[in-house]
């Protein structure tokens, strides 16, 4: 067991954790932040993504003992005071999801997508997008999303 | 079979609009609930052991050191379940004489596919589960496996050995002898002397589901009933199962399926991992819980699709079509699985698709192999009868010389000819598919993209463009009871609604058809707000718990509004008719003079009115009812379809391939669907764009690939190739409408449209693309591998195995790296 202290969604934890925990079973099942989930077992999906200290990460390619003294934010913390992230508003006024479980990660690195190119092309957004996958979308409206986050004008 | 005459009007309100979803809020800040978020007091987690070999006797399952591992309370084998673990029911035997061996969770003797299960091992937590596991040590003999569908329809090798044969059931349909029609042999035998035949072997790969929310299932034993979370498409009939196959009464059995991430079909199964979670937990007593890894997932949850499609068109030298010969072969996999053998049979109607054929012939043969079982994939059934028939008419047009919608238009049911009733038997109630071609033609800019594609053939350009057009219609709406009775289902079509209306003025409405992502929440709140006049806000959908919705059958087959939605408006219309008396009775006037609009009751001629809140306040307190009234608004509705809706369209693809590697790159999608009057057309988009996204998959990207002994390759996310957002282009999506007129509200299944039209639409693309270079045929999916070597033998007939991987999209490199 090692301890670790992590700064997740604003708030500090000091936990023991195993070397071998993921990042992403230390969030869901010690924290309980649920909101971040698990959809594959190569690092393909990015259904676990999270930003570690602003920048997207795939949860379950790093350990929790990685984490230590640094920040994590999750879906969970994006929203402040009740008001959504543009990127959140975005997703629900493009109908950017169905089933939702894409969601979290696919919100997360869309984030550092326009924090990397504030105005990319539909191209790079896609190229971007490239690791988290939705089975639900066909990615039409997520493209949309990020376009309307991003301030850009929108095809339909 | 027609209803429109009793359509009321429909205050056009909340109905047609692009409502934002209800169902956002919790999705997109991360307040899930999700199988695997669950935990309880006590809870105990669950690894499976699983066989590495398709096909192999079980000798010997040493458990001693897993048992012996930390962290773990029980290690039990199929032989310790003995019969309290159940069985896995088929619920559809196409044939009253089809084969099936009995289907056990976890069996004890043999196993017959990789992934079966032979032990699970449970512990305090999961990582002690799954790492005792890898200790279980399991003596297999291994036996032949049955890999090759037309080898083991010839019984080369046994899938099991007892049942004598891999054949299963032979399933037939025959216009001549059901009186629908002539007799296709004679139509073939004319155009062989004096017309056209057009043969054809074409292959429906195997396909994964791939829902991004691997399955998951909780089971808890404690408390006087036992409640199972699952991550499943169909609660009420886990919920059935269970109680017919585990000996607990069916009131003792409560299912609840929560937020449930996708399922496409694949999570239209009664699977052994609830079977076998539910034994564990009522052994040990324990709340016990389950997820699979997605290798797992890929693994033993059910495939869909894998058949071989022989076709045989007859048309005279016209073009017009005589007749249709359609014999299939069917991979079932190791079992018949919950629906198993009849989505092939699905597909028997809708092979004549939106054509006038004289003679048809539908046959088909389901065989095992030591696979995973196969059962519904989105659209099941259908799809792979349009592609064998959209395919067929390009080729016909080939033959001819004429562009693909002259054979189409010569052979297609024209608007007038509504209600028309096809060679399969069915009655298609309405559509329009001179319009939806129209539309759809002008908005693709068709003639110019031909200009294009002549101008680049001329011109011998490396980058060659195709066209792919597919007209297609489906029936959906599953399903009548009694044509699901003609066909041996066991069980019903319809679907149960509720509506409570609360003292606070509040709607409670409840549905049995359970959704995972289609956005009910906020379709049926549209539908209920126009219907009582009431808010949309004031609308809450409750659905997906087998105690707060008793009875349903459920969400699959582009059911859910046009059976489910039904439902819903027969409960609604009764509240009204509940409502109206006691209105009468308060404003003191005649029950005849009462009206009802707009969520408002008055009197006729008069400005005295109450609104329906204030009768649900009214008859709460139930201080001054009418004499011997029931102090009660809620109603019921159980509501069986009379019919199928027809939906239909037409989609256009173009694409660019580079003749020199073989690559194929989107140019544009265009489709134009009817699926009569939409409720919300944000939902109803984005019902196409997925479902043109797994179409568009099926043609270029997929396929669960086994290798020579029986191990699926294919099997994780680097292997199957879910397409990503850089695979996909933004798509032109519009509608022509014609109402159905066998619901109510006009409406047609939406949910399996795209997936349906959009695979022959691009697979005629890269054929059109090719034809040049004498090329009729790529076997799907058309990878760039398949494109290049087509181009290089001239069209000349070859096999080339789909490579794992065969279109990496995911840099090795950039495995997600921190
Ligand atoms: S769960 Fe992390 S990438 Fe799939
Ligand atoms: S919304 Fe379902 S996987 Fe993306």
């Amino acid at each position: 067991m090692t301890r670790i202290t992590v700064q997740v969604d604003d708030e500090s934890y000091t936990d023991e954790v195993e070397p071998r925990t993921l990042l992403v079973h230390y969030l869901r099942e010690q924290l309980g932040k649920t909101g971040t989930v698990v959809g594959c077992d190569t690092s393909n999906c990015g259904a676990c993504t999270v930003h570690l200290d602003g920048r997207s990460v795939k949860s379950c390619n790093v350990l929790a003992v990685q984490a230590d003294g640094h920040e994590v934010t999750t879906i969970e913390g994006l929203a402040k005071n009740g008001e959504l992230h543009p990127m959140q508003a975005a997703f629900h006024e493009c109908h950017a999801l169905q089933c939702g479980y894409c969601t979290p990660g696919m919100i997360m690195q869309s984030i550092d997508l326009l924090n990397e190119n504030p105005t990319p092309t539909e191209k790079e957004i896609r190229a971007g997008l490239e690791g988290n996958l939705c089975r639900c979308t066909g990615y039409h409206n997520i493209v949309r999303a990020v376009q309307t986050a991003s301030g850009q004008e929108v095809a339909s | 079979m027609t209803l429109i005459e009793d359509r009321p009007d429909i205050a056009v309100k909340e109905i047609g609009r692009e409502r934002l979803r209800k169902e956002d809020q919790r999705l997109i800040t991360g307040r899930t609930k999700w199988t695997d978020n669950i935990t309880l007091p006590g809870m105990l987690h669950m690894a499976m052991v699983r066989s590495p070999f398709a096909h192999a006797n079980i000798i010997n399952i040493n458990v001693d050191a897993a048992k012996a591992a930390p962290h773990v309370k029980a290690v039990l084998t199929g032989a310790d379940l003995g019969d309290g673990q159940g069985v896995l029911i088929n619920a559809w035997a196409i044939t009253t004489d089809q084969k099936t061996p009995v289907h056990l969770p976890m069996p004890s003797a043999r196993v017959s596919f990789a992934g079966e299960i032979v032990a699970v091992v449970v512990a305090r937590t999961a990582a002690a589960a799954r790492d005792a596991a890898e200790l279980v040590d399991v003596d297999y003999e291994e036996l032949p496996a049955a890999l090759d569908l037309r080898e083991n329809a010839e019984d080369k090798v046994l899938a099991h050995p007892d049942l004598g044969t891999n054949k299963s059931a032979f399933w037939k349909f025959d216009s001549a002898e059901a009186g629908t029609g002539g007799n296709v042999d004679e139509a073939i035998a004319t155009a062989r002397a004096e017309g056209i035949v057009i043969e054809r072997d074409y292959r429906q790969q195997r396909l994964i589901p791939a829902f991004m929310e691997p399955r998951s299932v909780v089971v808890d034993p404690t408390g006087e009933q036992i409640t199972m979370w699952s991550a499943t498409q169909v609660p009420h009939i886990v919920r059935f199962a269970l109680a017919a196959t585990t000996g607990v009464p069916e009131s003792k059995i409560r299912v609840i399926a929560p937020d449930v991430g996708g399922g496409f079909g694949g999570k239209l199964q009664v699977t052994p991992e609830e079977w076998i979670a539910w034994a564990v937990g009522r052994r040990l007593g324990k709340p016990v819980k389950y997820t699979e890894t997605r290798s797992e997932s890929l693994m033993a949850a059910h495939h869909g699709r894998d058949q071989w499609q022989k076709l045989t068109l007859a048309a005279t030298k016209e073009g017009k079509v005589t007749g249709l010969k359609v014999e299939l072969l069917a991979d079932l996999g190791s079992y018949v699985a919950v629906v198993g053998g009849g989505v092939p049979v699905l597909g028997a109607f809708m092979f004549n698709a939106i054509y006038k054929f004289p003679a048809y012939q539908f046959t088909c043969q389901t065989v095992f192999s030591n696979k995973a079982w196969t059962d519904a994939y989105r659209g099941a059934g259908r799809p792979e009868a349009t592609f064998g028939i959209e395919r067929l008419m390009d080729e016909l047009a080939n033959e001819l010389g004429v562009d693909p919608f002259v054979v189409r238009e010569m052979n297609w049911i024209t608007h007038e000819e509504f209600p028309f009733t096809t060679v399969a038997g069915l009655e298609y109630d309405s559509g329009n598919y001179e319009a939806a071609t129209a539309k759809a033609k002008e908005s693709f800019g068709y003639d110019a993209l031909r200009a294009e594609q002549k101008q680049r053939r001329d011109s011998g350009d490396r980058v060659q463009l195709g066209i792919g057009v597919s007209t297609f219609t489906e029936m959906c709406g599953l399903a009548p009871s009694r044509v699901l009775g003609s066909l041996n289902y066991g069980a019903g079509g319809w679907e149960h609604a509720s509506v409570r209306m609360l003292a606070t003025g509040k709607v409670e409405v409840v549905t049995g058809a359970s959704a995972h992502g289609q956005g009910h929440e906020t379709a049926f709140s549209q539908i209920i707000a126009d219907r009582l006049g009431v808010p949309f806000e004031d609308v809450e959908v409750l659905h997906g718990d087998t105690q707060t919705a008793p009875k349903g059958l459920d969400t699959y087959g582009s059911r859910s509004l046009v059976v489910g939605g039904e439902a819903l408006v027969k409960a609604a219309d009764k509240v009204i008719e509940k409502a109206r008396p006691v209105a009468a009775h308060l404003l003191e006037a005649s029950v005849d003079d009462i009206e009802f609009s707009a969520g408002r009751f008055s009197v006729k001629g008069t400005d005295q009115g109450l609104a329906i809140q204030e009768i649900a306040g009214a008859v709460f307190v139930a201080h001054n009812l009418p004499d011997g009234m029931e102090p009660s608004l809620d109603s019921d509705a159980t509501y069986d379809p009379i019919n199928f809706n027809y939906p239909h369209g037409t989609h256009l693809c173009a694409l660019e391939i580079d003749t020199e590697t073989g690559q194929i790159t989107m140019r544009k999608y265009t489709c134009v669907d009817d699926i009569g009057n939409v409720i919300n057309p944000l939902i109803v988009s984005g019902q196409m764009h997925g479902g043109l996204t797994q179409g568009i998959a099926q043609a270029l990207f997929e396929e669960a690939v086994y290798d020579d002994s029986g191990t699926l390759v294919s099997g994780s996310f680097v292997d199957y190739l879910v397409p990503t957002a850089a695979d996909m282009i933004s798509f032109d999506i519009g509608h022509t409408t014609t109402p159905s007129l066998t619901n109510t509200l006009g409406t047609k299944g939406v949910g399996e449209a795209g997936t349906i039209a959009s695979t022959p639409a691009v697979v005629n693309a890269v054929v059109d693309a090719l034809r040049q270079f004498g090329v009729d045929d790529v076997q799907m999916p058309c990878t760039p591998e398949r494109v290049w070597k087509a181009i290089q033998s001239g069209g000349q007939k070859q096999q080339v195995p789909t490579e794992a991987a065969a279109v990496p999209h995911f840099d090795e490199s950039e495995g997600g790296t921190p």
